[in-house]
């Protein structure tokens, strides 16, 4: 038995995968997109917020996967919000220790992790059902699936807005001397949306089974 | 009062929770099929927001802030408890949500059936917990919150009736398959954000 | 195992989450604070030295430097905005007084007169930062004045360096907006603030004289008072216009930059 089938055997990889491609959370069950369409602006910002929620979301599911057995029903959801508030909590001190500038432009995106609905509808959904270690794998797999379409919107709208990737100038801008005029809707709130739902058609006529009826 | 007059317009309008901020996305593409169901969630965030901003605010001058229990006693002067904000915030959140429930439920039944079913949705709703984050991130005093509460809340009931009225027309367009329902909805939602920037730069 | 859902549990249940996770959060938060202070400060410093032209916009030094640099060069002193005399020592903590935090401590804040940086409370105490590029005991060079006021989406924060004679600006930066991404928010772009340098911000009278104005707008020797607006952000300019005129005004720094020119830097 290999490596990679002692701690990812097939099922687990369709755990962690299948959010990624084929169930994807924002694209596909439109959960959590309320935090990440605000920070895209620019790929710094999204890297930094899409981490924070693998983070957040890998280790809410495994703490709640641990005392899934020991959680009275009753009190099982507000026991869930406190795991994500602290988490979520530990995660904003050390931005605000260690990535100081940014976590000035995040602003309340990191404390908004809490009610992203990713996180909690993992936790409620898969984790109280299932052992850590694939809790976990899911935690990462719904992480990465919000972080893809978070980076992917970030690309675009830095590329075409800015003309920058990742801060370094791809595109010269007109106004620092350079050829392209960049394009201010894209650095603008409405852009998201649209990337977001062309995003969504495009997966949509890849894979036409979710498609909506009516 | 110029000054609270403009706060509520801007909170309404220029920094509207939904358009702008694009909080509350779950619930407000989630509920925005039929009018009705628009408005009654929009009631009730309305209703929440007012309320949970202004009690964050007491508790954050309070209890949390730097220095903020200097009240209780001189040696506490020193104690800064702002890193629990987050989760003060959500308690209350949750607190004040189960009790406008079970007071709705006694003195107004009819009221209930409206918007009973709502009142659980909310107190996981990115509109509630960024009004209060927004609310300490940006200072206010306790006067300013009660207005940005209740505008914030108003602007994201507008919203979101505004595009529960458009789904509800929608339904008789021929949208292409794979942008039906979800995919036409957020084009449409950046077309009212669009719209909604026009309010940008006013001011009272 | 004991029944999970009875009334005893469930309390002792809730109370051990509580505790576990109150600890946790409390650990990361004390464990982290004096990064985050510190953090604060060397992002205020880092501001102070870019309007004061000591620290350049390409130039990333750590923090241990930027610190060294700071302390060389600036010094930090509190003035009472009302009468413009420099706070008597020792009755606030220079280094940790925060003037964007007083405006709701009604001890050190007061209502400010209507105005159209829509400023509404005034801090008491204005903190300025001379600056001596020789080092601590030459003579003063420049000085750093807070600025904010309102733009189009809310307020925006920055630092003014004017020279000695009290008029000549030497530099101007904004390090907190939320103007619109690609026009207002040029106001951060160093390339726009270099446009400031040199230009004169009063004129003969002593009056508050510069203004953001769009159209062409010649090199500060034959148009001193004006700076080139961004085009598309009319409101953000305006404001830039308004804030810039209300701290230099008598109800911000006026009456201190009033001592500052006359020789008054001790």
């Amino acid at each position: 038995m290999s490596v990679l089938d002692r701690w990812l055997p097939p099922r687990a990889r369709s755990v962690l995968l299948t959010p990624i491609l084929v169930n994807n959370p924002i694209a596909v069950q439109v959960l959590g997109i309320c935090s990440a369409l605000a920070v895209t602006t620019r790929i710094d910002k999204a890297l930094v917020m899409g981490a924070a929620v693998i983070l957040v979301a890998a280790a809410a599911n495994l703490a709640v996967s641990l005392v899934r057995n020991y959680t009275p029903g009753s009190i099982r959801i507000i026991v869930q919000l406190a795991i994500i508030a602290s988490l979520v909590i530990m995660v904003d001190q050390f931005l605000k220790a260690y990535l100081f500038e940014l976590s000035l432009e995040l602003s309340v995106f990191v404390g908004l992790i809490i009610t992203n609905c990713i996180v909690m509808g993992r936790a409620e959904g898969f984790a109280m059902q299932n052992p850590p270690w694939p809790s976990f794998l899911d935690g990462v797999g719904n992480g990465l699936g919000y972080a893809l379409v978070l980076l992917l919107v970030a690309f675009v709208r830095e590329l075409t807005g800015a003309g920058r990737v990742l801060g370094f100038t791809v595109l010269p801008l007109v106004s620092d001397g350079g050829w392209y005029e960049g394009n201010g809707l894209m650095l603008l709130a409405p852009s998201a949306l649209f990337i977001v739902g062309l995003l969504i058609w495009a997966l949509r006529e890849w894979k036409p089974e979710l498609q909506e009826k009516d | 009062m110029e000054h609270y007059a403009n706060l509520l317009v801007r909170s309404i309008f220029l920094e509207n929770m939904a358009l702008v901020y694009f909080l509350g996305m779950c619930s407000y593409l989630a509920c925005s099929k039929k009018v009705e169901t628009a408005l009654g969630l929009g009631i009730a965030v309305v209703f929440v927001q007012t309320l949970t901003v202004p009690l964050n605010n007491l508790l954050l001058r309070y209890l949390l802030s730097d220095g903020a229990l200097g009240w209780l006693s001189p040696a506490l002067a020193g104690v800064n408890l702002n890193f629990l904000a987050f989760i003060v915030f959500i308690a209350t959140i949750a607190a004040a949500v189960q009790v406008v429930e079970m007071m709705v439920d006694r003195f107004a039944p009819g009221l209930y059936s409206t918007l009973g079913v709502f009142l659980p949705l909310i107190a996981v709703n990115c509109v509630i917990l960024g009004g209060s984050l927004f609310m300490q991130e940006r200072d206010y005093t306790f006067t300013e919150s009660v207005v940005f509460g209740f505008g914030s809340g108003l602007g994201f009931a507008i919203a979101l009736v505004a595009l529960a009225a458009i789904r509800e027309r929608m339904t008789y367009s021929n949208v292409p398959g794979g942008l039906r329902g979800l995919g036409i909805t957020f084009i449409a939602t950046g077309l009212m954000s669009l719209a909604f920037m026009m309010f940008s730069g006013i001011q009272i | 195992m004991p029944d999970v859902n009875s009334t005893r549990y469930t309390i002792g249940f809730a109370a051990i989450v509580s505790v576990v996770c109150a600890l946790l959060v409390a650990a990361s938060a004390v464990g982290l604070q004096s990064r985050q202070e510190e953090n604060q400060r060397l992002f205020r410093q880092k501001n102070v030295l870019l309007a004061a032209g000591l620290l350049r916009p390409d130039e990333a030094p750590t923090g241990a430097e930027m610190r060294k640099i700071f302390d060389r060069h600036i010094e930090v002193r509190l003035v009472d905005l009302a009468s413009g005399e420099y706070m008597a020592e020792g009755r606030i903590d220079v280094e940790t007084y925060d003037q964007r935090r007083v405006r709701n401590d009604p001890a050190l804040s007061r209502p400010a007169p209507p105005n159209a940086a829509k400023i509404s409370r005034l801090p008491t105490y204005g903190a300025v930062y001379l600056v001596r590029a020789g080092g601590k005991d030459a003579p003063v060079e420049q000085v750093v004045l807070p600025i904010e006021g309102i733009g189009m989406w809310g307020m925006m924060y920055g630092f003014l360096a004017l020279d000695r004679d009290g008029r000549t600006v030497r530099g101007i930066t904004f390090y907190d907006q939320k103007e619109t991404p690609g026009l207002g928010s040029e106001i951060s772009n160093p390339k726009w603030q270099a446009l400031w340098v040199g230009r004169q911000a009063f004129d003969a009278s002593w009056e508050p004289k510069l203004t953001v104005v769009k159209g062409a707008v010649g090199p500060p020797a034959t148009d001193p008072h004006r700076i080139d607006a961004i085009s598309g952000a009319t409101i953000t300019s305006n404001g830039v216009s308004r804030l810039v005129g209300f701290w230099l005004s008598d109800e911000g720094y006026g009456r201190y930059l009033a001592r500052f020119r006359a020789g008054d830097t001790s």
